[in-house]
């Protein structure tokens, strides 16, 4: 259980003082992409697409961040050589 | 910091209300000005507009489509860090309200002149308090000018008040429509190197930031990620609220301080303030009063003074923060006090300035006979027969200790 | 000029827009300004109108903006911007800023911009300021509950036009409001698509590099609100612009042009889709393919049909 803080320990002027990076949105999905390697072409497409920048590009391998992913699925529809499959979650 | 100078030589021009505002923003170095025109603050930003046209100022002209987008462009201006300005009146601040509220608390030190004008239906140009009243509770300091003169001094000051690091909020300078707006005085004008050095540069506050591990000014920086005006939920709202509320009362403080440093570069002062008191040592009968109509109020209290009367004015200058401390220091020993105002809270008790006063004497014993002046609604004159026909009233109270009607409309016809 | 870039360079830009906020999943906006930001190099400053894309990013204590963000109120974003372009003219002119010039992009939705924001719009424009409007138009006042918006199309349903037994969804067409900023005579008017990304990302490109009021109008499907599943977005988008219910073009200095998919299907008419391909998609048309609505559809095609044969007049490619 967080402790929220006081008036007096807030930064004045109601500046958000966390990035969202830290609230993981990842266990809203009940579908969970998954990447074949082998089939992937480098296109990034999932990389574009993606609206929670889930999808990451190390200038090598795409990967999926499953800390943020939602599990929408426009990666694997926008594949275009269906390297993405929705697999559901357990 | 200002070097501590008496009285400095400065020039006489003869200037109205408005014309003495745009003096005064063109020696603050103001980087913005956004504004759109409304009786009768027009003269500000047309002499202005003169200003930018022939160079003499570096500040950027925007003459917005409507007042609510001046504000709006002045929150902008002000978030990258620029000193920002604007104008308006009556509906015109009615039509900025959201964005007053906005302003507050993003904690911007937007400064504004407010040529008080009664809020329509009808329709009325002339001088209330009504407009900026409706505003009393959007987090704003509030200052209320007695003549052209205070219009400039307090302008100047206002951006010292605003800019503060403990007060960082935007200040309203209040000056009655018409009566002081379109009313030439002959104004003392400091030179443009000592409001310079008065005002200084707007020096933004540092705040930590813990993603970014350091202290970072509070301003849009391209190279700082701040987020200004995020959402807040039921968690966290109050607390930041609160944040407001503590400013206010360094305000009463920060006020007083930047006008007695005015005063030693001027030779000007304004009572302590936050409030102006004249006469208030052994008054029997007491007005209290905001603006113009208290150059009136003491004219009419010098008179009945040589009369034999003993009656006395305060003037409140700062009307938020409320002096609540000043307030009952000056008329704790009066035994009447009429408090006039110049707006009407339907549906309250009385008028606003009423309602503060009495609240503030609710917890002290020996306290005066309060009563309610609702006076001079849509520019309806408050001429000096009026004023000594209430404080003979008020005197007759002190008399009989008896009130007959707790809140009166001077001069209304029945 | 040409404005090429290369998705992978780009891609190894570190991240403007993070996760971690809480847009629905499959929702086109955080794409719309992702892509933007992409587009938008060196000191970038943004203006936020109220909206879906504006809460989920920034609930207290969280924020997902890794570049200098504000957001003010909801009408009046086009002003805050003129306020911030404005004030950061002032600053260089007494030599305290450091930057030349700042890229000040506002993003706002269909409910901040059509509507609401239609003042505070067209006055910047009007008064010139350098900036940059990308509108987001989800077609409804999405993030107070799916309301109809002056970009709501015909007959589309929505909580406060919904498709009732007398009144079958919006009554009205769909604002034109990017024929509404070409007529300001704003230098520089485009439409995009998220589907459509290089377009898109070379049209952010193009018009940051043009001085003055730029306005870009981005559709930006809901999977909520146009009720399709949240996969479809993208597809839902490429519809959009297939059937030429969202054509793509851009009009720069007053000389329009076709872009992208919307240019092949001038050149190839044989390409474009019936509207039904774009309605069938959602859910918010779904009453349209009862009998008693489909004249609608048929008044939605004549309609959208006209607006494709005045574009292409306008961009003089003759229809066949």
């Amino acid at each position: 259980m967080s402790e929220l803080k006081g008036w007096r320990e807030l930064p004045i002027g109601a500046i958000p003082f966390k990035l969202s990076t830290e609230f993981k949105t990842g266990d809203w999905r009940t579908f969970k992409p998954v990447i074949n390697q082998e089939k992937c072409v480098k296109c990034l497409q999932c990389w574009i697409y993606c609206p929670d920048m889930a999808i990451t590009w190390d200038g090598e391998k795409v990967t999926v961040n499953y800390d943020y992913c939602k599990g929408c699925g426009i990666c694997a529809r926008e594949c275009p050589v269906k390297a993405i499959e929705m697999v559901k979650e357990e | 910091m200002a070097q501590v100078q008496t009285q400095i030589k400065g020039r006489v021009m003869g200037l109205n209300g408005d014309e003495a505002v745009a003096w005064a923003v063109k020696q603050c170095n103001v980087d913005l000005v956004a504004a759109y025109p409304i009786t009768p603050q027009t003269i500000i930003v047309e002499r202005f507009s003169e200003f930018v046209a022939n160079g003499e100022v570096h500040t950027e002209f925007v003459p917005v489509e409507s007042e609510h987008s001046a504000m709006s462009a002045c929150v902008g201006a002000a978030a990258t860090g620029a000193r920002a300005f604007t104008a308006t009146a009556a509906n015109g601040l009615a039509l900025m309200w959201e964005i007053l509220y906005i302003a507050a608390s993003l904690r911007l030190p937007i400064v504004m002149a407010v040529a008080n004008r009664a809020l329509s239906a009808p329709i009325n140009i002339h001088c209330d308090h009504s407009d900026a009243m409706g505003a009393r509770d959007s987090g704003w300091i509030q200052l209320y000018v007695e003549d052209p003169q205070e219009a400039y001094d307090t302008t100047i000051q206002a951006f010292r008040i605003a800019e503060h690091p403990d007060v960082l909020l935007p200040v309203m300078v209040n000056l009655d429509g018409f009566f002081l707006s379109h009313t030439l005085q002959d104004v003392h004008i400091l030179p443009d190197e000592a409001v310079k050095e008065f005002v200084g540069t707007r020096k933004p506050v540092e705040v930590y930031v813990p993603y970014l591990g350091k202290k970072v000014p509070l301003v849009l920086d391209p190279d700082v990620p701040l987020t200004f005006g995020p959402l807040d939920l039921y968690d966290y709202y109050f607390e930041h609220k609160m944040h407001q509320i503590e400013a206010m009362k360094h305000a009463k403080r920060v006020i007083k301080e930047v006008h007695e440093e005015f005063a030693k570069i001027s030779g000007r002062r304004y009572g302590n303030g936050l409030v102006v008191p004249y006469g208030l040592e052994d008054a029997d009968a007491a007005i209290v009063v905001l603006g113009s109509t208290g150059g009136t109020v003491r004219y009419v209290a010098k008179k009945l003074r040589k009369e034999g009367y003993k009656v006395g004015v305060l003037r409140i200058r700062a009307f938020r923060p409320f002096p609540v401390e000043d307030v009952l220091e000056q008329l704790r020993n009066v035994k009447v006090v009429g408090v006039m105002d110049r707006s009407a809270s339907f549906g309250a008790q009385g008028g606003p300035v009423f309602l503060e006063v009495r609240s503030a004497f609710y917890d002290v014993k020996e306290k005066p006979i309060i009563v309610n002046y609702i006076y001079g609604l849509g520019g309806r004159d408050a001429p000096p027969t009026l004023i000594e026909s209430i404080y003979k009233e008020l005197l007759r109270i002190a008399e009989t200790g008896k009130v007959e009607q707790l809140v009166k409309f001077a001069g209304v016809r029945e | 000029m040409s404005f090429t870039f290369n998705i992978k360079e780009l891609a190894k830009q570190p991240p403007k827009l993070l996760p971690g906020h809480r847009l629905c999943a499959g929702c086109a906006a955080p794409v719309v300004a992702k892509l933007a930001l992409l587009a938008a190099e060196g000191p970038t400053i943004v203006v936020n109108a109220t909206g879906c894309l504006e809460v989920a990013t920034t609930i207290f204590p969280y924020t997902s903006w890794n570049i200098p963000w504000i957001h003010n109120a909801f009408e009046n974003a086009a002003a805050t911007a003129s306020g911030i372009e404005a004030a950061i003219k002032a600053l260089k002119r007494r030599g305290a800023y450091k930057y030349d010039r700042v890229n000040v992009i506002v993003f706002a939705g269909d409910g901040g911009t059509y509507d609401i924001g239609i003042q505070a719009l067209s006055g910047a424009i009007e008064r010139g300021h350098d900036f940059l409007y990308i509108l987001y138009d989800n077609e409804a006042y999405m993030n107070t509950g799916i309301q109809r918006s002056g970009g709501t199309p015909l007959g589309a349903a929505t909580t406060t036009s919904p498709a009732g037994k007398v009144i079958p969804g919006k009554p009205q067409h769909k604002k034109p409001i990017a024929d509404i900023v070409v007529a300001h005579r704003a230098p520089y008017v485009a439409t995009a698509s998220p589907a459509h990304w290089a377009d898109y990302v070379r049209k952010v490109k193009k018009a940051l590099s043009i001085r003055g009021p730029k306005f870009i109008h981005v559709i930006a499907p809901c999977d909520r609100g146009w009720r399709f599943d949240p996969s479809l977005t993208m597809e839902v988008a490429k519809a959009a612009v297939d059937t030429c219910y969202f054509p793509l073009w851009e009009c720069e200095k007053g000389e329009w042009r076709l872009t992208d998919r919307s240019l092949v299907i001038a050149k190839n008419p044989q390409l474009k889709k019936p509207i039904e391909e774009f309605l069938k998609l959602q859910g918010r048309f779904k009453h349209l393919f009862k009998p008693e609505n489909k004249h609608l559809i048929k008044e939605l095609q004549e309609y959208v049909d006209m607006v494709w044969e005045d574009l292409l007049k306008r961009v003089g490619l003759k229809v066949s």
